[in-house]
């Protein structure tokens, strides 16, 4: 099939962007989203021009490196997939797709469709973590973690740190992300001595990286690749009023 | 800049230099006494550097996969300054991220007979009797020690009803020791060392440079005292000295082009080291997992495997006539319609006890030959049917979705097609490589200061590597060895022991870096990084791939160098350094495989045997099973660089068995 790409570009943070067309042609329903961007960039480089800068790794939905709107929406609007693991047997001869990278504050561009999350980290380093020296830890088996609440865990947990849910919202918040991450460690008995802490330090870095206010609308959940619900929204609304409470009290 | 302080090496070192380079002993350091006490008197003879001195030495670690996390998060905690390194944006993205299946470990929760010795055991036979006795040991005892530090994390491990942890049987093992998180363990344990990471750099005992790659190694008086690192964003070029440098920096799958791993891997950090006289071992062993997506057309930039597990209950098949075989390539008749009679259950036929769980390289190779006798059932030629038929016929489709949904789901998405009405297509892929940097017991290289850990280095799987064991090395030695072994070496050597960034070793290989850099760019010629990747990768598929004979493997020898000269003459690298280039990032690499595939097949050519996933074609039983050759071959082949256009030297470590006794593998 043939297709039309208005794409993103952009060459630094500094400057300004905008789209430019592009043809992609003799594309195969087999490729894969990336695939096809990966033709067309070979076609460009023998034209003497720049390729069109995009991040992946893994290809396979689990590192969450690849990061790109797809006609509006992030990863393109397959149920649970990830912009890597789209194939273009999802679009038909002549469509016209439209490119672009995470747009937010937060998430200032790097080139093209390449974006910083170094926001995410930095939230992750306030206090996403388990306080345990290597070595120094009981037995696997000493502490029973109830099936239930593993597999809750569990769930969260599957979070890849890709910030879909951010470019999908209006606000440009991160709570869907920050609450998989802080329900994941609060779920797990080894992450209750930290609870309070975790909660406030983590809440608390999110809001001074300039993301936007949580007004529930959902949209973060439509696009999550790895289908997170938004009830871990309202646990980690509790943890943190809880924390909250603590702080308070102490 | 790199780093503040400026300690100057003391003068008298300096002179001797060249020394290293002509007389050079590969010396393993195994120490003596009990198999099973090895370690623990090692870890008792180790110099321990004073706690209070631990924050004066700097330790630099490349990568930030489950070796290299695990390795930076621990020694920041014993009080070290650490700079970790990584190409990915965030360190929760190394390639660790994409393991499925689960990590082993001799915790004998499941009172089935399970015990450190049995996985020492199962280890080296799995390795076809190519790893270190002594490290594997180790490797097993440690393993225990994983499953607790990775729970105390917080790791959503499986879990049975009583709330204890869960555990499954892998890769035909006769114990259940596998620990899984769901189909995501790699991701659970990653997510788990990066937390650790994060805490010590909130702590400022880790400074992380991301989107970093690592183009060179400094050595100062034939030590390994730093890094030269290009920054991914601004192109920057920045010098990194320490007291150590720790090679994290996984596996060099990708230089067949098509592999399993993720697109960013390559060998550049290991190669660069081996340029500066750290010896590579094994180049030659990879691993070629059978069950993996087949190749959908030329565009294809990298290959998806499906679990294992598929295989406990799926039939892998081809028609028995080729003329058949033919029709479906050409979609005139449809697997279903094929009946029993004209099928060729061809793992059950060969090897009735086994049948579809023979060894990962025992499947492939059979899925190969019969694709080679032109029996492939997809229209690239290269690919055969898992079926699920008698499955679902047996235990019902929604047994079979709750088992394996998951992974129909992902097949669904890539190929379009639904596993519970048609036949898997699967191929063997490159998946793994047991090769890597050669290290002593201590994971020190013959370069004193530099270390390899995880799969980066050579040490524990021999010549082939068991399912869920590559996990749990990664995590023995990025929390439980190195961080131990390392004081040894710093400890002997001083906190003065760290050059300047301003040392001339420092600015000469600087301008080397900057020089090759610009060469890539202004060669101005037609052809892009890819078009030599992917060509690479079909010589080394070809003629060092599943199977591999002295004919193919001279021809490689023949054909890389030249299409590394085209290289050099013919590369279009479009842009500048002073940005984000992606293209300029593959050339690099590609230019390190177009060196190093060179070496693989030098391996394979020297190593007249088979042995795990190295298939010799002359070196066969009459089964047409692969044939050891323990009299001339028990030996680790460790490479040394000689210079540009001399043949590297080859060093043989011998393997000595005490324990495990050498037999042949058969699966009939
Ligand atoms: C699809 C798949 C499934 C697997 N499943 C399993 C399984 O179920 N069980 C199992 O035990 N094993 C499995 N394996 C193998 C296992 O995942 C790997 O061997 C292991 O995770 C490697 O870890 P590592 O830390 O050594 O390297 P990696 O995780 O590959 O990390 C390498 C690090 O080095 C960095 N790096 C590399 N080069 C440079 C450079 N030049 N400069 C700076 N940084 C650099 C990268 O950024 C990265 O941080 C699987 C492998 C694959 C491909
Ligand atoms: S919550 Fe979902 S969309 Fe957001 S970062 Fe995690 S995986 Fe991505
Ligand atoms: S590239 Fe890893 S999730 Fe898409």
């Amino acid at each position: 099939m043939n297709l039309k790409l208005r794409v993103w570009r952009q060459d630094n943070a500094e400057e300004a962007g905008g789209f430019e067309e592009y043809e992609a042609l003799d594309i195969s329903p087999d490729m894969s989203f990336l695939e096809m961007l990966d033709v067309v960039n070979e076609d460009i480089i023998a034209d003497g021009e720049e390729p069109i800068a995009f991040d992946s790794d893994c290809r396979e939905g689990i590192c969450g490196t690849c990061s790109m709107v797809i006609n509006g929406v992030p990863h393109g609007g397959q149920q649970g997939t990830t912009a890597c693991q789209l194939h273009m047997r999802h679009f038909s001869d002549g469509d016209t797709i439209v490119i672009e990278p995470w747009r937010a504050t937060a998430f200032p561009v790097h080139r093209d469709l390449i974006v910083d999350r170094t926001s995410f980290e930095r939230i992750q380093q306030a206090g996403g973590f388990i306080s345990v020296r290597t070595g120094s830890v009981p037995d696997a088996n000493a502490t029973p973690v109830p099936k239930e609440d593993s597999d809750l865990a569990m769930d969260a947990a599957q979070c890849i740190g890709c910030g879909a849910c951010v470019a999908a919202c209006k606000n440009a918040s991160a709570m869907l992300f920050v609450a998989a991450k802080v329900s994941h460690l609060s779920l797990m008995p080894q992450g209750q001595p930290e609870r309070t802490r975790r909660a406030f330090s983590m809440v608390n870095q999110m809001d001074e990286e300039g993301f936007g206010n949580c007004t529930v609308t959902g949209s973060c959940e439509a696009v999550c690749p790895k289908e997170i619900s938004l009830d871990f929204i309202a646990r980690m609304n509790r943890e943190y009023g809880r924390a909250l409470l603590k702080k308070g009290c102490s | 800049m790199a780093t503040k302080k400026k300690k100057n090496i003391p003068k008298a070192k300096a002179v001797k230099k060249t020394s290293r380079r002509s007389k050079l002993i590969l010396d393993s350091k195994i120490p003596d006494g009990p198999i099973a006490e090895k370690w623990d008197k090692h870890r008792f003879n180790l110099k321990l550097v004073n706690p209070a001195n631990k924050r004066k030495y700097e330790v630099i670690v490349v990568g930030s996969g489950l070796a290299g996390a695990s390795a930076a998060a621990s020694l920041g905690e014993l009080g070290y300054n650490v700079k970790c390194f990584c190409y990915q944006d965030s360190p929760r993205r190394a390639h660790s991220i994409a393991a499925q299946g689960g990590i082993n470990a001799a915790k004998n929760y499941q009172n089935d007979g399970d015990s450190a010795y049995r996985l020492f055991y199962d280890t080296v036979k799995g390795g076809d009797y190519r790893s270190r006795e002594a490290n594997v040991y180790r490797l097993a005892q440690v393993s225990v020690d994983i499953i607790d530090q990775c729970a105390a994390q917080g790791v959503p491990f499986a879990r049975e009803y009583g709330g204890l942890l869960a555990n499954r049987s892998f890769g035909g093992a006769q114990v259940s020791r596998t620990f899984y998180a769901r189909g995501q363990t790699g991701q659970q344990l990653l997510l788990g060392a990066y937390s650790s990471l994060n805490r010590q750099i909130s702590l400022g005992k880790v400074e992380m440079h991301t989107r970093s790659e690592m183009l060179d190694v400094v050595i100062v008086d034939g030590h390994a005292k730093g890094i030269v690192v290009r920054n991914m964003i601004t192109g920057e070029i920045s010098r990194h000295s320490a007291h150590a440098v720790v090679l994290a920096t996984g596996g060099y799958g990708n230089v067949f082009f098509l592999s399993t791993n993720a697109m960013g891997c390559n060998v550049t950090a290991a190669y660069r080291a081996y340029k500066r006289g750290a010896c590579f071992a094994n180049p030659c062993f990879t691993q070629i997992h059978p069950t993996c997506i087949p190749v959908s057309g030329d565009h294809q930039s990298k290959l998806t495997l499906m679990s294992e597990s598929l295989r406990n209950d799926g039939r892998v098949w081809v028609p028995k006539d080729k003329k058949i075989a033919e029709k479906i390539r050409k979609g005139e008749v449809k697997p279903n319609d094929i009946a029993d009679k004209d099928r060729d259950y061809f793992l059950e036929r060969k090897y009735p006890s086994f049948g579809n769980l023979v060894p990962r390289d025992v499947a492939s190779r059979n899925a190969k030959e019969v694709c080679d006798e032109g029996r492939s059932v997809v229209s690239s030629g290269l690919g055969v049917y898992l079926d699920f038929a008698d499955a679902i016929k047996r235990m019902g489709e929604n047994t079979v979705r709750e088992r394996y949904g998951n992974l129909f789901d992902m097949y669904e998405k890539i190929t379009g097609s639904n596993a519970y009405q048609n036949p898997m297509t699967i191929y063997p892929a490159v998946h793994y490589t047991m090769g890597g940097l050669w290290v002593d017991y201590n994971l020190m290289s013959n370069l004193p200061g530099l270390f390899a850990i995880g799969e980066a280095n050579f040490s524990d799987h021999g010549a082939n590597r068991l399912g869920a064991s590559a996990l749990m090395q990664g995590l023995a030695d990025g929390y439980f060895v190195l961080p131990y072994t390392i004081g040894q070496y710093l400890a002997e050597n001083g906190i003065d022991n760290r050059p300047s960034i301003d040392d001339t070793a420092f600015s000469n290989v600087q301008e080397q870096v900057e020089s090759r850099i610009d060469t890539l760019l202004t060669i101005n010629g037609e052809r892009t990084p890819t078009s030599f990747h992917r060509e690479l990768g079909k010589v080394m598929w070809d003629k060092c791939g599943m199977a591999r004979n002295k004919k193919g493997l001279e021809e490689a020898l023949r054909k890389i160098p030249k299409l590394r000269k085209e290289f050099w003459q013919n590369l279009s690298v479009p842009g500048e350094n002073a940005a984000l280039n992606q293209s300029l990032e593959h050339a690099g690499r590609v230019a390190d495989f177009l060196e190093f595939g060179e070496l693989m097949c030098r391996d394979a050519l020297q190593r007249e045997e088979s042995c795990g996933g190295h298939f010799r074609e002359e070196h066969q039983t009459p089964e047409g099973e692969a044939k050891r050759n323990d009299d001339n071959f028990s030996y680790v082949s460790a490479w040394e660089h000689k210079g540009e256009k001399k043949i590297p030297q080859l060093h043989k470590e011998s393997l000595v068995y005490d324990e495990v006794k050498m037999t042949q593998r058969s699966y009939k």
